[in-house]
């Protein structure tokens, strides 16, 4: 009995050595959303100057599946998946929303003159962010998949890249349009 | 072409580790003399070829050398010599370096010193040392080379971290290093004593002076990045409970720990195999800590942060040193002799009480620090771990700490009575109860914290207990006065550094309780010419300029700061614009003063023609240093006692090589 | 320390002086309870650092959002759900009590009552000086005595 007390501090280092090896392989930082399986946040965002809609609400996300993508002018990375999200638009699998967070609107507006516009409806969200901060963003990008019921189901964090949107989020929405 | 010397240095170092490790190990086994004394050579040796490697970086370093990668990658030719030098180890790869150049001063420290001590007992120790050098060495080989060339050479390099361009990078790693890897000895010394069968006193007086020596780095090393972090952050915080602090706390408690159960072993003979287990253990919560700030399993900010190889390396590591050890423990501290008795109220079971805290107070911080890693594997979602969470439960363990710290030196050895030493405290017991009534009503009852009482009360009891310990100590009132003065003169090294240290805590107490429940601050946008008073100190911005540093713009902020009228000091915060890499940094100004500090802090300017200022008066923070600089100073007085100088206790019975359990 | 630890390990800091003193609530009462919530929130893109020390700009905007959300006559615990719902507990430095976090805050306790079960252990196991309890003999030993005696005395 004696003896096995002397092996505890070796079973708790081993057990503490599964954990950390364990968290090799985990992000510290991502965070999942708590918002997944709720409605979307109650919005209703002015447009873009001179694009022509009439800026992006809580009704607009209603009856389709659809992406809402926080993106700004000042987001570096949000140049990387830019592109890609211009060839989702043009496949016409699923409407693209734009929350421009954080931005000035004109240069906002810019932006999107200049690396293409995926979006169908943009809604800007000045500083504080308030409608950003509903959807529990913790950065840009970030890309949420909503229901035909208004309803989040997914959210990625990070560029949206090819391998994401094959291996993810196309399944998803494939999924949640039958 | 220095460089490539360095990087072959390491090479060679890893070869005269290998034999290190292996020869004397198997010399002292078979009892050839020979092969034991290699250990010396050896480690000479090696601290000549580490040494080689790291005045090979320090050089790239100096002489801005950007086809070394890691040069080009953290310095600058703009930067000023001190943080070239201090670059060195301002970056994973060359602090690593660093800790392989302190593991080799150690080694030979042991060899240089260690002339007395049991040819067994210094070998297989060296040899335990040698075998964690040629881990690190093979970790820095592999995954950190900090000799990397690049090919073609940029034409400067991307320049330091400002944060890091401060003094306290000279200082604050090189010591924290000395601590960690000064745990190191203890370790070595506790695995030959295991290999060895055998722990008496004598081998605890061995192991004490490196455990101090470690812990009085450790000590100052936590204590300037706690000071370092509060002139330098710009809002007066000095302690975060973040995991990279915590990292360095656990080992501190635990080598806190070791160095009041060794004394039982010394004085008693008892507490052996629990000894053992902790000086293990404060090397493993060093290593620990290495794996948790390099490998990106506790915070990882960006992926380029962090090399899943590194974080694997070191897991491994860590595995086969301390899982190791625990292992061996396992089968070899069953067979240690129990030694002599005390009674539970015995001077023996107060420094039991203070392994029962401390133990409990590591593993607390331990469970704190990890328990995010423990959520996240178990799939039980994300949680933070902060402040609020530590002081909560972490500082209410240090309250019978504190209350114990005062009737333990009182304690005689082997069997006491508490009521005797209580008695004697009496005095102590009614001024902090003065002093807990004094502090409510100053501070206006429950206008300010209700703990404040608390804490200022038990650094009263703590300074008065240790003044008691003291005067009984020297007999005063009870015998002449000059016999108690020659008393005092007579009494050892070691006796002061406890006095000194334990008073140093109380001095500590007084100032954290201070700064931390009567900070004021004001935050404002103020213009030229006005004047905010904070704590009775009336700061009048004078004007703000632009002045040109080596590498650097600032806009320094002239504030006139009076109290009571007269005036008291012209102060110049500086809000600096580096330019390689390009990051603001803030300069705070502080005035220290014996009731606080006066801390004034600039920033940019508002649009209306003001100035964002924050000023502080944060109450006895000099409490805060001085208390921590008298536990460096008590631990320095007690390595200069005679005992832990000569360290040369001879072992009566037995010739070492002899020992088998 | 901590950001400068982090620095140096990491080569990523950003000074932080939050709270400018635009975004403050002219009501003391209510700033000072604001700080007081600000500095459990954790700042989401930054390490272990609360809202109210972050320079970041989402935690500029929490502390923003937070402010009115007090200024609007909201209580300490209404805005801190309001950020929880949003973010979860993650964004909680202080964790709360409940199933998932009970080995974090008993565990200490635990520990402790294990540290001190193992010295009173230890004072039992080993006698100490003052009480050296007498050991009665075995019958095994009695009779090993008894036959011991016998032999004596028969020589």
């Amino acid at each position: 009995m004696r003896r096995l007390l002397y092996l505890l501090p070796v079973a708790v280092f081993g057990i503490l050595a599964l954990f950390f090896l364990r968290g090799l392989t985990l992000n510290p930082r991502e965070i999942p959303s708590v918002l997944i399986n709720r409605p979307v946040p109650v919005m209703n965002l002015a447009p873009l100057p001179g694009r022509g809609d009439t800026g992006l609400t809580t009704a607009d996300l209603k009856g389709r599946v659809s992406l809402v993508n926080i993106y700004g002018s000042w987001c570096i990375a949000c140049v990387q998946e830019h592109p890609y999200l211009v060839k989702i638009k043009q496949t016409g699998i699923v409407p693209i929303h734009g929350i421009d967070w954080r931005d000035d609107p004109v240069e906002g507006a810019k932006w999107l003159k200049k690396h293409g516009d995926p979006y169908d409806r943009v809604g800007v969200d000045p500083a504080p962010g308030r409608t950003a901060i509903d959807f529990g963003v913790t950065g840009a990008p970030e890309t949420f998949i909503v229901d035909k019921d208004s309803i989040i189901r997914y959210k990625h964090i990070g560029p949206v890249t090819p391998e994401a949107w094959e291996q993810t989020l196309l399944p998803i929405i494939k999924e949640l349009n039958k | 072409m220095i460089a490539e010397i360095g990087h072959f240095a390491l090479i060679l170092a890893l070869a005269v580790a290998l034999v290190q490790a292996v020869v004397p190990l198997v010399g002292a086994s078979r009892g050839n003399a020979a092969w034991m004394a290699l250990s010396g050579p050896t480690s000479a040796a090696q601290v000549l070829l580490v040494g080689i490697s790291f005045a090979a970086l320090t050089h790239a370093y100096v002489t801005s050398d950007f086809s070394v990668m890691n040069v080009a990658q953290n310095s600058h030719t703009d930067k000023p010599m001190l943080y070239k030098v201090a670059g060195v180890w301002g970056n994973h790869e060359g602090s690593l370096l660093l800790w392989i150049t302190i593991l080799a001063v150690f080694g030979g420290a042991v060899t240089l010193f260690g002339r007395n001590l049991p040819p067994g007992l210094k070998s297989r120790a060296l040899a335990v040392q040698a075998m964690i050098t040629v881990g690190f060495l093979l970790f820095i080989l592999l995954t950190s080379n900090p000799f990397a060339r690049l090919e073609p050479p940029p034409l400067n390099g991307q320049g330091l971290n400002p944060l890091l361009q401060d003094p306290g990078l000279a200082f604050h790693p090189p010591l924290l290093y000395l601590g960690y890897v000064g745990f190191s000895m203890a370790f070595s010394f506790a695995i030959a004593a295991l290999i060895e069968g055998r722990v008496d006193a004598a081998w605890a007086r061995w192991v004490r002076p490196w455990t101090l020596a470690a812990w009085v780095f450790l000590t100052c090393g936590i204590a300037l990045g706690s000071w370092w972090a509060y002139y330098e952050l710009g809002w007066g915080g000095w302690w975060y409970w973040d995991p990279v602090e915590n990292a360095s706390f656990m080992p501190w408690l635990a080598g806190t720990a070791l160095l009041h159960s060794a004394v039982v072993v010394e004085k008693r003979d008892a507490l052996k195999s629990w000894t053992i287990l902790l000086a293990i253990t404060a090397f493993g919560l060093s290593l620990l800590g290495t794996f948790l700030v390099r490998s990106g399993v506790i915070t990882s900010v960006h992926a380029f942060a962090t090399d899943p190889a590194r974080g694997v390396f070191i897991l491994g590591l860590l595995v086969v040193a301390i899982g190791g050890s625990f292992l061996l423990y396992a089968v070899r501290a069953p067979a240690l002799k129990t030694g002599g008795l005390f009674a539970p109220l015995s001077r023996e079971g107060t420094l039991l009480l203070n392994n029962v805290l401390m133990a409990t107070g590591a593993g607390t911080v331990l469970l704190g620090t990890l328990y995010p890693l423990f959520a996240d594997a178990l799939n039980l979602g994300k949680v933070s771990v902060g402040p609020p969470f530590f002081n909560a439960v972490f500082l209410p363990l240090m309250v019978p700490m504190v209350l114990a710290m005062a009737v333990g030196p009182l304690m005689s050895w082997k069997r006491s009575d508490l009521a005797g030493a209580l008695s004697r405290l009496k005095i102590a017991a009614a001024l902090a109860v003065a002093a807990a009534i004094a502090t409510w009503v100053w501070q206006g009852g429950s206008l300010g914290p209700w703990w404040a009482a608390g804490g200022m009360a038990l650094a009263v009891w703590l300074f008065l207990g240790v003044l008691t310990e003291l005067a009984e100590r020297i007999r005063l009132f009870r015998a002449p006065f000059g016999q108690s003065l020659s008393r005092l003169a007579k009494l050892p090294r070691s006796a002061w550094g406890m006095t000194i240290t334990h008073a140093g805590l109380a001095v500590f107490i007084a100032g954290m309780t201070a700064s931390s429940a009567w900070k004021q601050e004001s935050v404002q946008s103020q213009k030229i010419g006005e004047t905010i008073t904070v704590a009775g100190y009336a700061f009048t911005l004078k004007d703000v300029q632009n002045v040109q540093g080596p590498n650097y713009l600032a806009s320094r902020g002239t504030f006139e700061v009076s109290k009571d009228g007269k005036p008291f000091a012209v102060m110049q915060p500086q809000k600096r614009q580096y330019k390689s890499p390009p990051m603001p940094t803030t300069e705070a100004a502080i005035e220290t003063t014996f009731l606080g500090d006066v801390y004034a802090v600039i920033g940019d300017s508002g649009g209306d023609g003001g100035y964002v200022t924050r000023l502080y008066f944060n109450p006895l923070v000099v409490w805060m240093w001085a208390g921590t600089g008298m536990m460096v100073l008590g631990g320095l007085v007690s390595l200069t006692d005679r005992r832990h100088r000569v360290g040369a206790p001879t072992r009566a019975r037995l010739p070492a090589h002899s020992v088998r359990a | 320390m901590k950001r400068l630890a982090l620095a140096l390990m990491l080569a990523v800091a950003a000074p932080a002086l939050a709270a400018d003193p635009s975004e403050m609530l002219k009501d003391p009462v209510l700033e000072k309870k604001a700080e007081d919530l600000g500095k459990e929130l954790r700042c989401l893109v930054c390490q272990n650092e609360s809202i109210e020390d972050s320079n970041a700009d989402l935690a500029r905007d929490l502390r923003v959002i937070v402010r009115e959300r007090f200024a609007k006559g909201e209580s300490s615990d209404q805005v801190k759900q309001y950020v929880v719902d949003r973010y979860g507990d993650y964004v909680l430095l202080n964790p709360p009590f409940k199933g998932t976090t009970l080995v974090l805050w008993l565990g200490p306790f635990a520990l402790l009552v294990v540290a001190v079960g193992a010295a009173f252990a230890f004072f039992r196991r080993r006698p100490s000086v003052n009480a050296t309890p007498v050991v009665p003999l075995s019958t095994e030993e009695k009779r090993r005595l008894d036959a011991l005696l016998k032999d004596g005395d028969r020589s």
